[in-house]
């Protein structure tokens, strides 16, 4: 019988998951900062809905499920903190915002 | 049919995933995010999660994404400025990153050998009936605490951008 080995999809997350972080690190403007993270949450709900396939149990999706939810929570107030920031700093390069680092 | 399917959304993932991190204006980015996002979703159908694959679609590709695009419309966003970065950075980023990734692939190749096979219908666990029925018996609490969750939030963001009264 033909399939897709399990490891494909476990490899393609790790793919997904290693341009979320060199996004995260590369990347200057800080919605795109922010759009990387969603692709590294992306790629582990990939895992979770795989090893979810492997044991043959819901629980992984509602994991997946969770992590969605937190993503969506995570996303609307990130968006109001850049907002704020923009609003109060006129940039949304995070070099220019690092008075936390000095 | 299912290894054609999963080249073919599994290429256009990465494609995107790609062009998220090397676009340097930011709508670009949110666009192939969402192209990220659609294939991922056919991914879990394959995968049998019917409910996540249409939660995919409507949560992250709809309601998320429409709230990037319209915050990098709202404020204006132009085109990221380039900067010099450090020469270790340059020399050593993306050897590192393609070590990281064959370190992994070994990895997951050791700890799962091709045994196991993904066939489309192969697990029928994912319908809403399932994932209902999880979640309102066995992860009630967890459920009901990340609807608290989701009021901060909502609280959050409402105070965080609302105007400043003086």
């Amino acid at each position: 019988m033909h399939g897709v080995p399990l490891s494909w999809y476990l490899i393609l997350s790790a793919v997904l998951f290693a341009l979320g972080v060199s996004g995260f690190i590369l990347r200057r403007s800080v919605i795109t900062v922010f759009m990387s993270i969603e692709l590294m949450l992306n790629a582990v709900n990939l895992s979770f809905i795989t090893f979810s396939y492997q044991w043959k149990q819901v629980n992984g999706h509602i994991f997946s499920f969770f992590v969605m939810v937190v993503a969506a929570a995570e996303a609307a107030v990130g968006l109001a903190i850049i907002l704020t920031v923009f609003k109060n700093r006129a940039t949304l390069n995070i070099d220019d915002v690092s008075s936390m680092k000095d | 049919m299912d290894v054609i399917l999963f080249l073919i959304f599994a290429a256009i993932a990465v494609i995107c995933g790609v062009n998220v991190v090397a676009q340097t204006h930011p709508i670009s980015s949110a666009i192939s995010l969402i192209g990220v996002m659609g294939s991922l979703a056919v991914l879990y159908l394959l995968l049998g999660a019917e409910f996540l694959a249409a939660a995919q679609v409507i949560v992250y590709a709809g309601a998320i994404m429409v709230l990037f695009v319209f915050t990098i419309m709202l404020l204006n966003a132009g085109a990221e400025v380039r900067r010099g970065r450090s020469w270790i950075a340059q020399l050593l980023g993306l050897p590192l990153l393609f070590a990281f990734l064959g370190l992994m692939a070994y990895f997951v190749q050791q700890l799962f050998p091709s045994a196991a096979m993904v066939h489309f219908g192969g697990f029928r666990g994912g319908t809403p009936l399932d994932v209902g029925r999880a979640l309102f018996t066995q992860f009630l609490l967890p459920f009901e605490v990340v609807s608290v969750l989701i009021l901060i939030a909502i609280l959050g963001a409402v105070v965080l951008a609302r105007k400043e009264l003086e």
